[in-house]
């Protein structure tokens, strides 16, 4: 019984995460129809620069611990950002250039970081209370995986809020439905692809400090490795829903999590062959294209 | 620069050439403030993608497009549709998981100007909102606010693609094939619904319809293209006696 709550908490958190870099993929794709390859290179950022700043501070206060998740969640939206207004948007409506230019960027990006953090792990500290353990049904819960989950939930709720309630939420879930439309209605919709970057890329940046928690250091290639999961996630999700991320970030967790111990670590195989599955059984994804 | 005389739209030697192909060529068409203007011909003549280029979603490779006197030949979709050009597209123009009352507020709160903070809560009653309500009353989609456009029959669909384009305060507006996929119970409300929008907004309306019935009963014109060019532009009585269009087109499609 421990052992099942144990993984069904690792797993949630791992969802979390999971959630945290696609939410900003579905919303991009979308509304753009571009696969960002680029996104895991938000998160690397957002988790080095937060650790910098850590370190500055006290990485084992809870100011250095915000203060780094601010600057991650900051950092990722400027970099999300630039991005967009640099490289995306000068190749408008051109897909696979668009796609291409993303790719390049990781790559180079990944070179870049090794080039100034190197190539090995930096192993990274927090408060002592997220190292500690709580007891849940008798297993030991490591705390940060609480913060995480309850962090990925704010997230999810701000995201949906934003896109339900507010008039630019409005217009990028009529974007993600039919973006001729909209322009046709008056609104440069470019405007909306900006600010759809900035929003994926401070919840990578942020996924990205969180995720340096989770694992325990920031290596350049931590990015990448959420990246591919993020990605299957949102297909199954559906691409373009928020709420489908949501929910296959967490199912895709769990059955990697649990095929991982109980079926002797098959865990990415048998995320793959879900990807499998959906896509013969229901291609559009769990959700199919809805915005929130 | 805008008198009574400009007219509402202008094309004049609208040439478009994709590759080798002529899509159109030597399209002049002077369409009066507040007409209602018909566009027939078989298809593949270049009727929807005139409206293409006269809304920016496609470049002419060569002539003008003039919207009430201004030169928009270059502008950008989003920037034609606050210059005053509305439009529906042949397939849908809807946001289907949106509330019928939030895609008639898109529009309107386009409409109402202002800015667009990405911060700014529509609150339930505020001006948009009150402005989609009274929109989709008039189209009779009053009953229907929270519905999710995409659940509501081709007719109530195409009737709340009016109640849109009434929200933009557009002043001209393409219409593309309307009718298509509407019932035949529904004609002809839809063609009120459409009579009563140019009538009350006093816009100028130019649309392509098959339904040659509707059509001729609608408009006070009719431009009849064939091979990518405008071939005759005259009143409906004008057209059908026209030997040109009849082998043309009402011919070629007997």
């Amino acid at each position: 019984m421990s052992t099942f709550v144990l993984l069904l908490a690792t797993g949630l958190g791992l969802g979390a995460l999971y959630f945290l870099v696609a939410s900003g993929l579905s919303l991009i794709y979308g509304l753009m129809h571009v696969l960002n390859f680029a996104h895991g290179s938000f998160l690397t950022l957002g988790a080095f620069l937060g650790w910098a700043v850590a370190q500055r501070m006290d990485p084992s206060s809870w100011t250095g611990f915000v203060a780094s998740v601010l600057v991650g969640a900051l950092v990722g939206a400027l970099v999300a950002t630039l991005t967009e207004l640099l490289l995306i948007r000068p190749l408008y409506d051109r897909h696979i250039e668009q796609v291409l230019v993303t790719v390049g960027l990781s790559l180079a990006t990944v070179a870049l970081f090794e080039g100034i953090w190197g190539t090995d792990a930096d192993f990274i500290r927090g408060p002592a209370w997220l190292d500690e353990t709580t007891g849940v049904l008798g297993a030991r819960i490591p705390n940060d995986r609480f913060l995480i989950i309850a962090v990925a939930v704010l997230v999810l709720v701000a995201i949906v809020v934003f896109l339900r309630r507010t008039r630019y939420g409005m217009i990028i879930r009529a974007g993600v439905e039919n973006r001729a439309m909209v322009t046709a209605l008056g609104i440069d919709v470019r405007r909306a692809f900006t600010l759809v970057f900035a929003i994926g890329g401070a919840a990578a940046g942020l996924g990205g400090v969180l995720a340096s928690h989770y694992f325990g250091y920031v290596s350049p290639t931590l990015g990448g490795s959420l990246l591919i999961f993020a990605f299957i996630v949102t297909v199954i999700g559906g691409l373009g829903s928020l709420t489908g991320a949501a929910v296959a970030s967490v199912l895709v967790a769990l059955l990697q999590q649990f095929a991982n111990y109980y079926a002797g670590g098959t865990g990415d195989f048998v995320i793959v062959l879900a990807l499998a599955v959906v896509l013969l059984v229901r291609p559009a994804g769990i959700l199919g294209k809805v915005a929130a | 620069m805008s008198t009574p005389a400009t007219p509402a739209l202008q094309v004049a030697d609208l040439g478009l050439r994709i590759g080798g192909a002529t899509i159109l060529e030597d399209v002049d068409l002077e369409v009066e403030k507040g007409s209602f203007i018909g566009v027939i011909g078989p298809n593949g003549a270049g009727k929807t993608t005139l409206f293409n280029v006269v809304s920016g979603i496609a470049r002419p490779t060569s002539g003008t497009v003039h919207l009430d006197g201004r030169d928009v030949t270059g502008m950008p979709v989003h920037r034609r549709a606050r210059a005053g050009l509305g439009r529906t597209f042949q397939t849908s123009s809807l946001f289907p998981q949106l509330s019928v009352r939030e895609n008639v507020r898109i529009a309107a709160q386009v409409a109402l100007g202002g800015s667009l903070s990405p911060l700014r809560f529509p609150r339930a009653g505020d001006r948009a909102t009150r402005d989609a309500v009274e929109h989709l009353r008039e189209v009779g989609l009053g009953d229907k606010l929270d519905l999710a456009a995409g659940v509501l029959s081709h007719g109530e669909k195409r009737k709340l693609e009016i109640a849109v384009l009434r929200a933009t305060d557009a002043d001209v507006v393409l219409l593309d094939e309307p009718m298509a996929g509407v019932g035949s119970a529904d004609v002809a409300g839809l063609s009120e619904t459409i009579r009563s929008m140019h009538r009350e907004k006093g816009c100028t309306i130019l649309m392509v319809e098959h339904h040659m019935e509707v059509l001729l009963g609608l408009v006070e014109k009719v431009a009849v293209m064939y091979s990518g060019t405008i071939i005759a532009f005259d009143t409906p009585a004008a057209i059908m006696a026209n030997p040109t269009v009849q082998s043309a087109y009402l011919g070629a499609s007997a």
